[in-house]
């Protein structure tokens, strides 16, 4: 149910991000979804790839800052209000949301999001209990 | 344990009577041979005969890091260059080096210094020095590499540098000691752990750190880190070299420096006063043995304080706090006096974050601005960038808290800010032209 996500600290300086894909293409690893939050100083890119272990391997001895979070991947009807009513669940609940980010259209037109959840484990079990299906985790990263 | 015991141990009343004889003397000799003694001193009212009491040795002219670089190379020489069998130098970073030299008397003097210090620390014969101080120009290699022979122990003459091979050698050979600068322990403490090397497998008992100021807190994870005793020792190639003072290994706190060989004050560095016992400002030592160049009161720019409360160790050579820093590192930012040392124990105290940082000084417009660089490493990353920002948010609240300096708190990348094999580089003031 869990999905890993893998994070990178990345500093602000011209050419870390290539430096990361260029680490992660020369070692075969595809990404499958990928998020950059950033400040003035540096930048927090998070990664769900086709494997994770490998990639943690590599961007390690490459001196790169990394950590292992277990998020949520939701798929969600791609259509107004599909979105809302996932999050009103959460809310009703009172499950917080640490921070998000969608990525592609399956076949079927769904879309998938992660969440990532402060209590991971009572946030699957509403979820769902409310009907919503979380997707495993070897379907997100073998899309 | 004692190298000498009788001269370490000797009672203060006897301990003074021999300064002040060894210090006429020394005033005599500068006087008779020196032209910038002989000019400052008769500049000062101060004939050789004068000097009566040890309290007279105020009324002498400081020396100072200027008159040296003035006197470049040999001017303050006391022997003509036959009698010099050794040529030593500062690094010269911030001008030409100042330039010392030792007669055979004087290495012979060094080597009794460090082997004294060594003892002092726990060496002994039988021992496995690892001595990565930096052989050459500098004094730290070959002063340690003497005084550890002189105790009977086993020289590796490593030098700086090479750290992996560093590391080699300790694993294959066996080291039981370590001398080298504190930031360079914990450098080879992080390629030993990307190595896959324990230090718990290694012999290392005893590591003997200095050549620049550290914290208590450094201490501690230097200890922990290389499974050792960390001992703090002291000088500087103007007085003599690495031995002018070090830490007994059964207090561990404060530095005896060897009073039959030094005087040392301690004085205002804004208002050159010399200070009451146990005040701290400014080291100021007078050489009265040397004879390649003997100094007198010269100003070491280490901010210190003199211990007089008698050690457990039995030793009767007063010590000399840790060094909290140099009066020129001293930064004023915003009109706030601010030693990097400081700095550093903040750092320390907030757990997961690492040793090393260093401090950028800008101005813009009027007002300077201080920013703290901080490595982030696996334990203080955050996949949520709020938590990062608590994080350097805590250390911006430290560091106000408790030097009064607001600073910018930038987390960087590990292994980002510049390792160093000699001493550390802290600090870049964008300030000065």
């Amino acid at each position: 149910m869990k999905v890993e996500q893998i994070s990178i600290f990345i500093e602000n300086k011209s050419g870390r991000l290539a430096e990361v894909a260029e680490i992660l293409a020369n070692a075969g690893i595809n990404i499958r979804a990928l998020s950059l939050a950033d400040t003035s100083d540096f930048g927090i890119l998070r990664l769900i790839v086709d494997n994770p272990v490998k990639a943690l391997e590599m961007l390690r001895d490459n001196s790169f800052t990394v950590s292992k979070t277990e998020v949520v991947g939701i798929e969600v009807p791609n259509q107004p209000g599909g979105l809302a009513l996932i999050l009103s669940i959460l809310d009703k609940s009172q499950i917080n949301v640490e921070y998000m980010y969608a990525f592609g259209e399956r076949p079927g037109g769904n879309a998938i999001i992660i969440f990532r959840f402060d209590n991971i484990d009572e946030a699957i079990s509403v979820l769902k209990n409310n009907g919503i299906l979380v997707i495993a985790c070897d379907v997100i990263s073998g899309i | 344990m004692f190298w000498n015991k009788e001269v370490e141990t000797l009672p203060r009343e006897e301990l003074e009577a021999l300064q002040l004889a060894r210090l006429q003397q020394v005033v005599e000799r500068v006087y008779s041979t020196v032209p910038f003694y002989k000019k400052t001193l008769d500049a000062a009212g101060v004939t050789p005969g004068s000097i009566r009491n040890l309290a007279d040795l105020r009324r002498i002219p400081f020396t100072l890091k200027q008159d040296m670089r003035d006197s470049y190379p040999y001017g303050l020489f006391s022997t003509p260059l036959q009698e010099i069998v050794r040529i030593h130098a500062s690094s010269g970073t911030t001008g030409k080096p100042t330039v010392v030299g030792y007669t055979h008397s004087d290495i012979e003097n060094w080597s009794e210094m460090m082997a004294r210090s060594f003892v002092a620390a726990g060496v002994h014969k039988g021992d496995i020095v690892h001595n990565a101080y930096g052989y050459g120009l500098f004094t730290g290699g070959l002063g340690a590499h003497y005084g550890a022979e002189k105790v009977g122990a086993s020289v590796i003459p490593m030098s700086g540098g090479n750290t992996r091979k560093q590391l080699m050698i300790m694993q294959d050979f066996g080291s039981t000691v370590l001398t080298c600068t504190p930031s360079y322990s914990l450098f080879l403490a992080e390629v030993a752990a990307e190595e896959g090397i324990d230090f718990k497998n290694l012999k290392l008992r005893v590591g003997i750190f200095g050549a620049e100021p550290w914290t208590e807190a450094m201490r501690l994870e230097i200890e922990e880190k290389l499974n050792l005793k960390a001992i703090d020792i002291y000088g500087l190639s103007e007085i003599l070299g690495p031995g002018v003072g070090i830490e007994c290994i059964e207090a561990q706190n404060g530095l005896h420096t060897w009073e039959d060989q030094f005087i040392p004050e301690i004085i205002d560095p804004d208002t050159c006063e010399v200070l009451p016992c146990g005040e701290r400002g400014e080291l100021v030592i007078t050489t009265i043995t040397k004879e390649g160049i003997p100094l007198l009161r010269y100003r070491t720019r280490d901010i210190t304080r003199i211990i007089s409360e008698p050690c457990i160790c039995g030793r009767t050579h007063r010590r000399i706090e840790r060094l909290s820093g140099r009066s020129d590192d001293m930064l004023i930012i915003r009109g706030v006096n601010v030693f990097p040392s400081q700095i550093e124990s903040v750092l320390f105290n907030i757990k997961g974050v690492e040793p090393h940082y260093q401090l950028i000084i800008n101005r813009e417009g009027n007002l300077d601005t201080l920013e703290v660089q901080v490595e982030v490493n696996e334990q203080t990353f955050s996949d949520e960038i709020k938590n990062l920002q608590i994080l350097s948010n805590r250390i911006r609240h430290s560091i106000k808290e408790m030097l009064g300096v607001t600073c910018q708190v930038r987390l960087v990348e590990p292994k980002t800010i510049v390792r160093s094999e000699g001493k550390a580089k802290r600090v870049i003031d964008n300030r000065k032209p």
